[in-house]
């Protein structure tokens, strides 16, 4: 339990009241006092956003615009290139593209969504890394870009097959918009930005809405008996089961965009022998890694038995062997798949689809299977 | 005639005569979340009171069920390992963990009664 001082020096997002008129199980997460769950629990959360519609606050998330010092969104796209591995050039306006910050180690300072709405560049970042993120951006970037922290904005996120038809209710363009498009619209008369992406593995949006509105905006969606609200704990399983990773868990500084299994979010421009290879922070490291290999890779884990495998279990390649060889780095229980989901870090010689491990659970060594994420098939609106 | 005790870990004991049936309270599963899966100790196991005896898994964490008194395990609840659910369900009833045969009764002395627990979790 958490002393009444700690409470009182965590922040709240502007939906913070409307959490606890839900009922939300009220949390500290990244400095914030979040909701892991409302009176629905973990499990019926976790399957209606499967198969009807859930409501996410994640305020508690950076957003960042980077507004171009010349005026030509380009301008503030190459300077972000600086930063990222990322061709952010080519990000046409209106759409969004998944990116990493890099160290010059080649490791993962945080990972981001990155729009371009035309005339500058908007940017959603984790909240645990918010403030280094915005100190990094100034520090480099200040040249020629005004970073504007739009610290007065919530986001919702509405997620789920049902998803579509709710927010069409209050937004009449959104049903035309495609996985990863972006920019401003009108919700419930209210201007928002409005993205059709998420966390989830499912079709939904991501609602940036002024924080005087953001409530109104919330109860509005809620008002719809297809859309409940979903707390922190049902969007853990929900990204797990789509195999997404969790910024300090499945990556961090220590892991390279191409170990963690994210060469797809890395276009061919930037990597060796594209029209703007490098250029980037640990850009020799991260190339080397697409050019020869990595030595390691984050997997899927499947378990044979019912025992969730969580984060830190050592993993080992026979049921005797002394020394590991990788570690689980999220894992839990899928409601979905009624069956316990992990990711780790194996060696790449060990990390072949059906590759058998053992994961060591509480002194015991429990038969595991490398497998295809992510686990549950994603939905998203191509 | 059984007596019903509570551990301020949150685990139900009910005696009757010198074996303990052991559970978690409501409270307890209220706490947790959605159970999904239980690991229940080995028949025949000698615990130590204090000892790591179970686990109880929700979709979030892993929990351990302390032992509340040092005796050996007489009888485990085989339908909670098949049915996790239970725990959520009827936590202080079919949601039994494990019988223990109380090895040294005067260490029942530091445990609650009804009144106390719900003082406790008040």
């Amino acid at each position: 339990m958490l002393a009444r001082d700690d409470r009182d020096s965590l922040k709240s997002t502007p939906l913070h009241g409307l959490h606890f008129s839900l009922g939300g199980k009220m949390v500290p997460f990244a400095g914030y006092d979040m909701p892991v769950q409302y009176p629905a629990g973990v499990l019926k959360e976790h399957l209606h956003t499967r198969s009807s519609a859930g409501l996410f606050d994640v305020s508690h998330m950076g957003q960042i615009a980077l507004r171009p010092k010349s005026g030509k969104v380009e301008d503030a796209a190459r300077a972000l290139e600086r930063l990222v591995p990322q061709d952010i050039v080519a990000i046409a306006p209106g759409r969004q593209r998944y990116a990493q910050f890099t160290n010059a180690e080649g490791g993962i300072l945080d990972d981001l969504m990155v729009a371009n709405f035309g005339d500058h560049l908007f940017l959603v970042v984790n909240a645990a890394c918010k403030a280094e993120d915005e100190a990094h951006l100034r520090a480099k970037l200040s040249d020629d870009c005004i970073i504007d922290s739009l610290a007065d904005r919530a986001l919702i996120a509405l997620q789920g097959p049902k998803a579509e038809s709710a927010l069409a209710k209050l937004c009449a363009e959104a049903p035309a918009m495609k996985f990863m498009d972006a920019g401003p619209h009108k919700v419930a008369g209210i201007d928002c930005f409005v993205s059709r992406s998420g966390y989830t593995g499912e079709d939904g949006f991501e609602i940036s809405v002024p924080a005087g509105e953001a409530e109104r905006l919330a109860k509005t969606l809620l008002d719809n008996p297809d859309v409940l609200p979903i707390g922190l704990g049902a969007r853990d399983s929900l990204r797990l089961e789509g195999g997404l990773c969790l910024y300090g868990h499945d990556i961090d500084t220590t892991t390279t965009p191409v170990e963690a299994g994210l060469e797809w979010s890395v276009q061919k421009s930037r990597r060796t022998g594209g029209a703007r290879a490098g250029g980037f922070p640990g850009a020799e490291k991260i190339l080397a890694h697409f050019d020869h290999g990595a030595a390691r890779r984050r997997v899927g884990l499947r378990t044979e038995g019912r025992a969730p495998v969580r984060e830190g279990a050592l993993l080992f390649a026979d049921a005797t062997s002394s020394e590991p060889i990788g570690k689980v780095t999220s894992g839990g229980f899928g409601p979905s798949l009624n069956a316990p989901v992990a990711m780790g870090y194996v060696p790449t010689a060990s990390s072949a689809i059906d590759t058998k491990l053992f994961a060591e659970v509480r002194g015991q060594r429990l038969a595991v299977q490398i497998a295809t994420m992510p686990f549950v098939k994603n939905t998203y609106k191509r | 005639m059984t007596t019903t005790l509570y551990t301020s870990d949150h685990e139900w004991l009910a005696i009757d005569g010198d074996v303990a049936t052991v559970g978690i309270t409501d409270y307890a599963q209220s706490q947790l979340g959605d159970v999904v899966f239980v690991e229940l100790p080995k028949l025949g196991r000698a615990l130590k009171k204090t000892e790591a005896a179970a686990v109880v898994e929700s979709v979030k964490a892993a929990s351990d069920i302390y032992a509340p008194v040092t005796g050996e395990v007489t009888e485990i609840n085989d339908a909670l390992a098949a049915e996790p659910a239970l725990v959520n369900s009827d936590a202080q009833g079919k949601a039994w963990f494990f019988k223990i045969k109380i090895a040294d009764k005067s260490e029942l002395g530091g445990l609650m009664d009804d009144a106390a627990y719900k003082a406790h979790t008040a």
